[in-house]
């Protein structure tokens, strides 16, 4: 357990609903939910979750901290946005979805291994790294996640993409080697630090 | 041209359904002098096109006959049909209403006798059963009618047709020379009783309304059910006319929905409730109702109501707002997708036919009403001083059932009468 966890834990005791929406996305909006499960029912990821947003928001105030935060269910959220557009009191809900994500995340309670995490996670390595996303890289470290006979595999059943991405002049072999990054990447770094403390302010984060 | 008599001592009643008549019958009955303005060619407004009441299950056509009857026994009230409201102007006291009526082509003389009905072949939608039929073009708008007068639709005048109709009548009752009018009367008070219209259930998209042959809204569930409805009360599915025993309902289509209309309807629970009686009176234990909620709003008396019909075994509920409706192409069949929130389990559940509990809107929004008005967001009359003379009376003023609808009524006519005594004062 990570010591936010701990500190988070030690500050809101009980209080589940009160944590979630002082700490993540849009969370203030979770007790406008009004169970009518809309969001549930259009969801195209539901039947592959355990639990659905509207079950999630109802587990926030039935303050089941734990199985909410270590839950894969934010993680599947493909932000197609049906919810959004028919939940009947406009929660934002793909928002809160994500909020939770990365919340769980930061505490380190979010799944080990679950896929669209460890994306995420490479996404954000590689875009901090030169303040610009190397698309081979990020394509290449996604394929050999799972260890290098694997990579090979999946960069092969690839492989006709990546040729014909070469060809239009979409994918150039030596980013791999001296990749390019925005002018000011130092600036780029002192912005994101700034928005961390901004946002940790914001969420009374202490990390 | 039409004369009316009308001083600033006349109330002015908009809207002649069940508010609106009765808002005009407590103050005449006080003695004041009453103009009645309706839209449409006759008096009952909604409650004329509903099968049965709840709670008590009795025909509206009886509470309707009484007031009809005394309306036609009082002096007091003039009743101007085919007629709008256009503007208003002045205060409370001295108002002046400018009144726009559209031409019926039959006059005073009618005695309903039909012979015109014969003489035409051509056919309208038909309002009265929400356009799910048709009438021929020279037609009475419902049984119990009042005026008991015809109607011919304008697209007879100038035809050979309309010649026809005008030389069928023997009593001299058609006049094709009718033209729309606006007359000018004053009034001291005004009671605003214009009610609801359904919600546009088309633009609740996932439900597919406009798409999908058997999915129809509640109101024209009330039409099937009646005798005098479209299929001659039979429950029958739109698509293709078979028996529709394994019916759904669902509820809040459209209301508290901040995409739609944001309050709730207040009614349409009751509604439904009622409506799952007319199946299981066609089909007896072969008819077979789910409704399909978010909370079942049955207030204060109406819980009884709620628990007989909850103790029926061919009734389910399932506490779920529907997700999605899907057509099966094949058979017509409605597939309902959503999660029940008691155990959060999906379903894809089969009906016959699916009934939509659209939600109630003003008839005419606040901000549509000729006069300066406080409304609600919804469009609702509120009950504001700074409306002076003008009083919101049933379903314009909020989402009411009838007895509440008459309650409100009787408040307003009340205040109106204030309005007309102290004038009265003033100019005695
Ligand atoms: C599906 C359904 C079922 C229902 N069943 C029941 C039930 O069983 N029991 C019950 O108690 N209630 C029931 N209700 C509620 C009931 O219909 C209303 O309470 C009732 O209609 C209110 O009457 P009203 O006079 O206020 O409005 P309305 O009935 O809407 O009458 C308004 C009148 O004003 C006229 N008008 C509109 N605009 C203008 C204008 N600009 N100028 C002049 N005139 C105008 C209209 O033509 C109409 O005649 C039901 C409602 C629904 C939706
Ligand atoms: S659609 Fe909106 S109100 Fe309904 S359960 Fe989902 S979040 Fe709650
Ligand atoms: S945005 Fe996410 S939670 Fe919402 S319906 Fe799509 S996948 Fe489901
Ligand atoms: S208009 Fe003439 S023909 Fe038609 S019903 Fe009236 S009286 Fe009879
Ligand atoms: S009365 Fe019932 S169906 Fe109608 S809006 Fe309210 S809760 Fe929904």
């Amino acid at each position: 357990m990570s010591e936010a966890n701990t500190q988070a834990v030690e500050k809101y005791r009980n209080n589940f609903l009160k944590e979630v929406e002082e700490r993540v996305e849009e969370g203030e909006w979770v007790k406008m939910c009004m169970q009518c499960g809309v969001c549930s029912g259009s969801c195209p990821f539901g039947p592959h979750w355990a639990h659905p947003p509207q079950e999630i928001f109802m587990m926030i105030r039935a303050g089941k901290r734990d199985e909410v935060l270590t839950s894969d269910s934010m993680w599947m959220c493909t932000s197609c946005y049906n919810c959004i557009v028919r939940c009947p009191r406009k929660l934002p809900i793909t928002h809160i979805m994500h909020g939770l994500a990365n919340y769980a995340h930061r505490l380190g309670l979010a799944p080990k291994g679950q896929p669209t995490r460890e994306f995420g996670k490479m996404f954000w390595n590689n875009l901090v790294a030169t303040g610009r996303v190397n698309e081979l890289k990020l394509s290449l470290s996604l394929y050999f996640k799972d260890g290098f006979s694997q990579g090979i595999k999946n960069a092969m059943a690839m492989k006709d993409v990546g040729l014909g991405m070469l060809k239009a002049k979409r994918l150039n072999p030596f980013e791999l080697f001296s990749p390019h990054g925005c002018k000011d990447r130092k600036g780029i770094h002192a912005m994101l630090k700034k928005a961390r403390e901004i946002e940790d302010r914001r969420k009374h984060l202490t990390s | 041209m039409t004369e009316v008599v009308a001083t600033n001592e006349t109330i002015l009643v908009v809207g002649g359904g069940i508010s609106g008549m009765t808002a005009a019958l407590e103050a005449a009955e006080c003695g004041k002098d009453v103009v009645l303005v309706e839209k449409n060619s006759h008096l009952g407004g909604r409650v004329s096109m509903l099968y049965r009441y709840f709670p008590k299950m009795c025909h509206p056509s009886c509470g309707l006959e009484i007031n009809l009857r005394r309306i036609k026994g009082n002096r007091r009230i003039r009743v101007l049909t085919m007629a709008e409201v256009t503007g208003i102007s002045g205060s409370a006291g001295d108002y002046t209403a400018s009144v726009k009526i559209s031409p019926r082509f039959v006059n005073e003389k009618c005695t309903a006798c039909g012979a015109c009905t014969d003489a035409v072949e051509t056919e309208v939608p038909n309002p009265f059963n929400y356009n799910l039929n048709k009438v021929k073009a020279a037609y009475l708008p419902s049984a119990m009618a009042y005026p008991q007068r015809y109607v011919l639709d304008p697209s007879l005048v100038g035809t050979a047709e309309g010649e026809k109709a005008k030389a069928a009548c023997k009593y001299d009752a058609i006049d094709l020379g009718m033209q729309e009018e606006t007359v000018q009367f004053k009034a001291g008070a005004v009671v605003w009783a214009t009610g609801w219209q359904p919600y546009d259930a088309a633009k609740i998209q996932p439900y597919g309304y406009d798409r999908f042959d058997n999915v129809i809204t509640s109101v024209e569930f009330e039409r099937l059910a009646d005798p005098h409805g479209p299929t001659g009360g039979k429950i029958q599915r739109p698509s293709d006319g078979r028996e529709a025993k394994n019916v759904a309902f669902i509820q809040c289509a459209g209301s508290r929905d901040e995409n739609h209309l944001r309050h709730c309807s207040r009614i349409c629970c009751m509604a439904s409730l009622k409506q799952t009686n007319y199946v299981r009176e066609a089909y007896g234990d072969e008819g077979n109702s789910t409704v399909y909620y978010i909370d079942i709003r049955a207030i204060d008396r109406f819980e009884d109501f709620y628990q007989k019909v909850k103790a029926d075994p061919n009734v389910a509920f399932v506490k779920s707002k529907v997700a999605k409706i899907v057509e099966d192409e094949k058979t017509k069949d409605v597939i309902l997708h959503g999660v029940d929130t008691e155990g959060y389990h999906r379903y894809a559940n089969q009906h016959d036919l699916v009934v939509l509990a659209v939600g109630m809107e003003p008839s005419v929004k606040g901000a549509n009403i000729p006069a300066e008005i406080v409304a609600d967001s919804s469009g609702f009359i509120e009950a504001d001083p700074a409306n002076g003379g003008l009083f919101g009376a049933g379903c314009a003023s909020n989402p009411l059932d009838v007895n509440r609808a008459v309650q409100s009524a009787t408040a307003s006519a009340l205040r109106a009468i204030q309005v007309i005594n102290r004038v009265a004062r003033v100019e005695g």
